[in-house]
């Protein structure tokens, strides 16, 4: 029977309804519920009566008919009858089937001990223990999956399945197209030979096989000495095969890399190095500020002090940092470190020395060679290229070395003699000559320092009391007068020798009470010279007026060091222990510092140093670090030549029309 | 004269009992174990040099993987193209040549 929907079959009781209504009275249908009825009427209950039933009266109904139930199915046959063969007649069949099977089926329950339920319960068991282990499995894998993150999900192959608990699904993949390729190697090289082979050859080749066992065991027996020396020299072969990491290339490829790495990290610094400048220099003249750059810091540098700084003269992003102590009680192992500009996390190179560093200074022509002066007097001089911690030279007390700390060393350029030779000044009151032989370090004593009354200088004393302790020196800059230097003692006298005269001072300039710290010649004026004490000040000095100062500064704080400019010969730099940075422009303002700033907190400041090319300068502290600071515009101001004018001699000039007004204004004061 | 040619003859099979290695370009350790293969398949059969080369040539194309052609001999010429890296020429017991290449 073909399915009907079910609003199709209402339609078809809605079409019939008028012919029902012909039909007899006593079947009313209920009027359909009307859609949106208030009240819903309960439906009005008819009695249905087939038209086939009996229709009886009252009398009728109320009459009893007693019924009798009998085994006998009425509606069986009772006249069934059947061929008999054996008597060839029909016969009535006496038995007539009396059941009547109304309902049947057939039931699926099982006796409990037949084969079958065993069966069946088995079945059930394993069905229970494979459902069992396949949720452990899921427990497991979710488990472990929260703990591992992916896990291969649980293999579900063994879950049952029946039609209830199955899906089956199938997806067709695409089928990449396929493609030929061919390649064609090279066929592995060949090469071919020809000969022969006779009893003859075999017999020959033996002979000279033992031929030649029998030399080389005669060889073995002679010497054992040349077989020792082989062994020897093989090992050392072997030694000298140097490892992949420690290998020159590596070694190169390795310093370029934190070279780059460097730059990546410092970008910034390097281009305020190249390119910044203080643009408020323009609004603000006769002032200036310091910029600082890199902070050269190392773990072996901390607790040692920065004693000195200098340039390499080759490089001009080079220069090496001698740390030693300058106190006398705390002596420890001295240090170079030797940086470059370009790589502020490390130092290039590292040298160590016995006693701690007090001086250090670069050739100006071998830039390889750097002069050392340590605390206990020696001196050394390193060659930087063989990144070794011994020097090529050192002084010994056999070769005559200092007995006090070596304050400063000095390399001299003698065109004449083609020797190399620096000058060292120490504590003992010695002003050494060190000539570089062949095989040592050869001392030749320039100057015995000897106290000089102030009352009379540059007059021979005979009654003066003994030696003095050198400081500090400089040899003058002049062509022609290299061989003219100053020198700071420690009772505060500076004395201008010569190396030709090794008996007297040409002068002696008398000013400072305590210790002079530093003498530097100016760069550019020839008659000029600073002097830094002990007495907080700093004091201008001319050559030829030795009885006073041309002018003094005072900054209130013990100074550590001064240098000129090299730039111009007006400017100059000093630092103090209270840990600034000064920096002084005599044509912009002769009495106050353009600049004082401070640099590092809770240090001391001990050492300064121009940079020959660029704008910046280096200052050490007593905490081991040396910062870079760069110099705004206004602290850099120099005469521009005009056609015709040289550079010095603008220079000279302006430092000249300084000093001019200095004198004047003290003889003013002199007068009144 | 002849005598005495048999009595050195005898005197130098004595000495000559090792295996001379005429030429090679093997690496050392397949030259090992060539060498290995080839003294223990000749003196097995000394006087079949089929079987001999048989031998040789089987365990060698198991090693080192197939072809290899082997002659054996005590007296022959040859001219040959190899694989370079894969030749052993060597005498074995002062008597017999054994010639083994890959191609």
């Amino acid at each position: 029977m073909p399915p009907i929907g079910t609003g199709k079959k209402g339609a078809k009781t809605t079409k019939k309804k008028p012919a029902e209504q012909t039909q007899p009275q006593d079947y009313v249908p209920p009027p359909p519920p009307m859609p949106g009825d208030e009240a819903f009427a309960m439906p009005i209950r008819e009695i249905v009566k087939p038209d086939n039933q009996l229709r009886l009266n009252e009398t009728e109904l109320g009459e009893e008919v007693a019924k009798m139930l009998t085994a006998n199915n009425p509606a069986a046959p009772k006249n069934i009858v059947r061929f008999n063969m054996k008597d060839k007649v029909f016969k009535l069949e006496p038995m007539v089937e009396q059941t009547v099977v109304h309902y049947a089926t057939d039931g699926w329950l099982l006796h409990k001990s037949s084969d079958e339920a065993k069966r069946q319960m088995d079945m059930e068991k394993m069905e229970q223990e494979a459902s069992a282990r396949f949720q452990a499995d899921i427990d497991r894998a979710s488990h472990e999956h929260k703990e591992h993150g992916d896990v291969e999900p649980p293999d579900d192959s063994r879950q049952l399945r029946n039609q209830f608990n199955f899906s089956e699904r199938a997806a067709q993949t695409l089928n990449y197209p396929l493609r030929e390729r061919e390649t064609f190697t090279e066929p592995p090289p060949t090469a071919t030979v020809s000969g022969t082979c006779t009893q003859w050859e075999i017999y020959d080749e033996y002979i000279k096989d033992l031929e030649r066992q029998r030399l080389e065991e005669g060889a073995k027996s002679k010497g054992t000495k040349k077989q020792q020396a082989a062994h020897g020299g093989a090992t050392t072969k072997a030694n000298e095969h140097i490892p992949t990491l420690q290998s020159p290339v590596l070694m190169h490829s390795l310093g370029t890399l934190d070279r780059m790495v460097n730059q990546n990290m410092y970008e910034e610094v390097a281009m305020d190095f190249k390119y910044w400048d203080d643009a408020s220099d323009a609004f603000r003249p006769g002032e200036g500020s310091l910029l600082p750059l890199w902070k050269f810091v190392s773990e072996k540098a901390k607790r040692r002090q920065v004693t000195s700084i200098c340039w390499n003269p080759l490089y001009d992003d080079m220069f090496a940092v001698g740390y030693g102590s300058y106190e006398f009680l705390k002596q420890a192992s001295g240090l170079i470190n030797i940086y470059s500009l370009k790589n502020p996390s490390h130092p290039e190179y590292t040298l160590h020395t016995e006693s701690g560093v007090m001086s250090v200074h670069f050739h100006p022509e071998y830039a390889n060679l750097l002069a050392v002066g340590c605390y206990d007097g020696t001196v050394l001089v390193y060659d930087v290229r063989l990144k070794k911690d011994e020097p090529i030279y050192q002084a010994s007390v056999r070769t005559g070395k200092h007995n006090d700390p070596v304050w400063q060393v000095y390399w001299q350029v003698d065109e004449a003699q083609k020797t190399l030779q620096f000058v060292s000044i120490s504590s003992d009151g010695n002003v050494n000559l060190w000539t570089l032989t062949k095989s040592e370090l050869i001392p030749e004593c320039l100057m015995k320092l000897r106290v000089v009354k102030a009352g009379e200088p540059t007059e021979e004393d005979p009654m003066a009391t003994g030696p003095a302790g050198g400081c500090c020196m400089d040899f003058c800059k002049m062509p022609g007068q290299e061989s003219i230097y100053m020198v700071g003692t420690e009772e505060g006298a500076i004395h201008r020798c010569s190396k030709a005269y090794s008996s007297q001072y040409l002068s002696t300039y008398v000013s400072h009470q305590l210790a002079v710290y530093a003498v530097h010649w100016n760069h550019i004026h020839p008659n000029m010279f600073l002097s830094s004490s002990a007495d907080w000040t700093i004091k201008l000095w001319d050559v030829h007026d030795s009885k006073a100062p041309v002018m003094n500064f005072d900054l209130n704080d013990s100074i550590g060091d001064v240098a000129w400019a090299p730039y111009s010969a007006t400017v100059f730099a000093a630092v103090t222990d209270d840990g600034r940075v000064h920096v002084f422009d005599l044509a912009q303002n002769k009495l106050l510092p353009l600049c004082s700033q401070k640099i590092v907190k809770k240090a001391k400041l001990t050492k300064l140093v121009f940079n020959p090319k660029h704008p910046i300068v280096l200052v050490g502290d007593d905490k081991g670090a040396v910062t870079s600071l760069k110099l705004s515009p206004n602290l850099r101001i120099t005469s521009k030549p005009e056609k015709g004018q040289k550079f010095e001699d603008l220079e000279t000039a302006k430092l000249d029309a300084v000093v001019e007004i200095a004198r004047k204004s003290d003889a003013d004061l002199a007068k009144h | 004269m002849a005598d005495q040619q048999f009595e050195d003859m005898e005197a130098f099979l004595r000495v000559a009992k090792y295996t001379l290695v005429k030429y090679t370009d093997m690496h050392s350790e397949m030259k090992e174990e060539a060498m290995d293969i080839c003294i223990t398949a000749v003196e097995k059969y000394p006087n079949d040099g089929e079987k001999c080369t048989q031998m040789i040539k089987d365990q060698m194309d198991k090693k080192f993987g197939a072809p290899w052609h082997v002659v054996v001999g005590k007296g022959f010429s040859y001219e040959i193209t190899y694989e370079v890296r894969n030749l052993l020429y060597i005498y074995v017991g002062g008597r017999t040549a054994v010639l083994l290449w890959k191609m």
